[in-house]
């Protein structure tokens, strides 16, 4: 095992994310698997703006923000930049949100993955456009709360399943896509070392717990985080050269009721047994038990 | 050399010349040319990164990449795809990246239609991108090289228009200066800045209200100084290539004793040109002043010609609609701040490629001989 110190942080303290923060956790951990080799690309965001209120900057490595949607052209451009000056080693990371990624910037990232752009792409996602104040986003859990899927008497929460975004990844053919979690650092750490050393277009999810979006104690970051993987919820993944009958579980949950994750968080607190059961149902079919 | 081209070919003959490094365009008509030539270019390796984005908007975001990593960048659009750039436009110069861009002007949905006009460009005329207006496309091949050097020497990006079809699909004969005429001209790209790992620095930045506006002050000043490096920049590559389109910001057409004015930009200018030598033959006092730098506009050079003149024009070819048209509110703004007092009439035309020809520009010197103001659309 690696042992980091404090100088080895590329995403630097002094940054302003919330006590309890996942996201500014996986950040965190990505950049010291990264080193300081590269350039990074963000999208507006929560991470954008407590990492670059000026005068202030958390990063020690090249970064570049433009708009919320444009994350993977930005580093289509800044990838082509570097190899027309002969540059092979540089690595380029987007580091954007969920809804930057999965909504609003879907057809940039595609196209970066239909045209093999050579990016590591980072999803840190917390399920929600947690910036502008919880909004739901494709990647919000089903009957979760948000500001925007209110439980009401006719509408109980969002009513749509999250959208599959590494499957998404792995159909465009990309050489690499992984599902990680900042309740398993080390597995997300391994994930990105991979990742780092393929050429070409790679995508990893990782779940990033956010402390005023889901309404939890925020000692309880990690401990989610892992809840979310035990159950079986969060499914820890890697799809290779876009071969999706060849999943690999890089970590075999033990199916902990789901309610053990639910019961924890403000968002779900309105869910009735009745949907409790159909979301157990939903993971138990996910994993053919 | 001079070669019978097409208009699209011809500059993207140029692009090859000023050694842009990457490229990342999305086709629309009339910018298409321009892009597909370009891609040949790229296919024969004569430019080194060609990205065959999925839109526009990913276009000018991807070369906004690779600007701030210190590449020479090009791309070319129309009407919508200027539309869904938008965006970006505004961020791409508030970050100071030097990307070129060459818009071929087109009117903007709806209805849609695929001919000239330049609505398209008046969503970004507050932007921060210097706006040349060409009005040939021995002109535009001339220019694009200038914006290169002004873009890179300012930190502004720069829009080089050319109108739709008149100009993007004429073959004509065309001098497209070698690459060797252009190193002498323009140096390499520079940036002092860069994204570059030994010297890591953070671009795209939050502001709180305490600072956002001084980052805004800074661009205004620096966009409003743009003027005299346009007329230096124009002055320098005349000498080197023998031919000159006025001082950079403005073309004077025999407006000096002129009575009546029109004023204008782009293609029509060919046309009022032509209207003008025919009614001076018959001994009328007319005269075009052609806008080049739409932005920044010229107040200056507008006010000076414009002095101790009867009756000016202003041709317009987009609306502000619920305002007066774009280019006559410019040019109101000039002599409202000079000591004349001389009428200005405006004049819409030729809006979705409608035609303007001679004709259109003599009935507008014709409706110039009244004394009355009027507004409307030709
Ligand atoms: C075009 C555009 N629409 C909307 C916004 C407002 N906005 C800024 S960040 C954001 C949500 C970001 O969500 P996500 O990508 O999930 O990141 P998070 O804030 O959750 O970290 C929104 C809606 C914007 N900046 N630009
Ligand atoms: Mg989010």
């Amino acid at each position: 095992m690696v042992v980091f110190k404090r100088e080895d942080d590329i995403f630097t303290s002094g940054h302003t994310a919330c006590a309890g923060c996942g996201a500014a956790l996986a950040i965190r951990t990505i950049m010291r698997a990264i080193g300081k080799d590269c350039i990074v690309v963000n999208t507006t965001s929560c991470s954008e703006i407590f990492s670059v209120c000026f005068p202030r900057s958390a990063w020690k490595v090249p970064y570049i923000h433009v708009t919320f949607e444009n994350g993977a052209s930005v580093a289509s451009g800044v990838s082509r930049a570097l190899k027309a000056q002969g540059n092979d080693h540089t690595k380029v990371v987007v580091i954007a949100g969920d809804g930057g990624t999965a909504d609003i910037g879907f057809g940039a990232v595609s196209g970066s993955w239909e045209r093999n752009e050579d990016i590591l792409y980072i999803m840190y996602n917390n399920g929600a456009y947690e910036n502008t104040g919880i909004q739901r986003s494709s990647q919000t859990p089903q009957y979760a709360w948000s500001t925007t899927s209110q439980i009401g008497e006719e509408v109980r929460g969002k009513q749509e399943p999250i959208k599959p975004m590494v499957k998404i990844a792995a159909a465009h053919g990309i050489p690499y896509a992984a599902s990680a979690s900042t309740g398993y650092l080390i597995d997300l750490e391994n994930k990105v070392k991979k990742a780092l050393n393929i050429k070409g277009s790679r995508f990893i999810d990782v779940l990033s717990p956010c402390v005023p979006g889901w309404k939890y104690d925020p000692q309880l970051t990690v401990e989610l985080a892992k809840l979310a993987v035990e159950t079986g919820l969060w499914k820890l993944n890697e799809i290779e050269n876009g071969d999706i009958n060849n999943e690999k579980i890089t970590v075999q949950p033990s199916f902990k009721p789901v309610e053990e994750y639910l019961k924890l968080q403000g968002r779900f607190k309105h869910l009735t047994p009745d949907e409790i059961k159909i979301i157990q149902a939903r993971v138990n079919k996910d994993w053919g038990r | 050399m001079v070669k019978t081209l097409e208009g699209s070919h011809a500059i993207a003959d140029m692009i090859v010349n000023c050694e842009a490094d990457v490229l990342a365009c999305y086709p629309i008509t009339p910018s298409t040319h321009i892009a597909e030539k370009l891609q040949k270019y790229y296919a024969d390796g004569k430019i080194p990164e060609y990205i065959t984005v999925e839109q526009e908007f990913s276009a000018i975001s991807a070369l906004a990449g690779a600007s701030a990593t210190g590449a020479r960048t090009f791309t070319t659009t129309s009407s919508q795809g200027v539309a869904l750039m938008h965006e970006v436009l505004y961020a791409v110069a508030g970050m100071r990246l030097p990307i070129v861009m060459c818009v071929a002007n087109r009117s903007l949905n709806s209805p849609l239609g695929i001919w000239c006009d330049h609505q398209d460009i008046i969503p970004e005329r507050d932007s921060g991108w210097i706006i040349l207006m060409c009005e040939s496309n021995q002109e535009a091949v001339d220019t694009l090289p200038q914006a290169y050097k002004l873009a890179e020497s300012l930190l502004l990006p720069v829009m080089v228009c050319i109108d739709g079809f008149y100009l993007t699909h004429a073959v004509e004969q065309i001098d497209v200066p070698s690459k060797e005429i252009v190193q002498k001209f323009l140096p390499k790209f520079k940036p002092e800045f860069k994204l570059d790992t030994n010297n890591p620095i953070t671009l795209g930045i939050y502001s709180t209200p305490q600072y956002l506006q001084d980052f805004r002050e800074d661009l205004a000043n620096d966009v409003d100084n743009a003027r005299e490096p346009i007329k230096k920049t124009e002055e320098e590559f005349s000498k080197i290539i023998n031919r000159n389109y006025g001082n950079g910001l403005i073309e004077n057409y025999k407006c000096d004793d002129a009575e009546r004015i029109i004023i204008a930009m782009s293609s029509f200018c060919g046309n009022v040109k032509e209207a003008i030598d025919e009614l001076r033959d018959k001994g009328e006092k007319v005269g075009l002043l052609r806008i080049k730098s739409y932005r920044p506009f010229p107040y200056k050079d507008v006010q000076e010609i414009l002095k101790n003149k009867k009756h000016v024009g202003v041709f317009d070819r987009a609306t502000t609609l619920g305002g007066h048209p774009p280019l006559y509110t410019d040019v109101l703004a000039a002599i409202y701040d000079s000591d004349q007092k001389v009428p200005i009439s405006s004049f819409i035309g030729g809006l979705g490629g409608k035609d303007v020809t001679v004709e259109t520009a003599k009935n507008i010197f014709e409706d110039l001989k009244e004394n009355k103001i009027k507004r409307k659309f030709v």
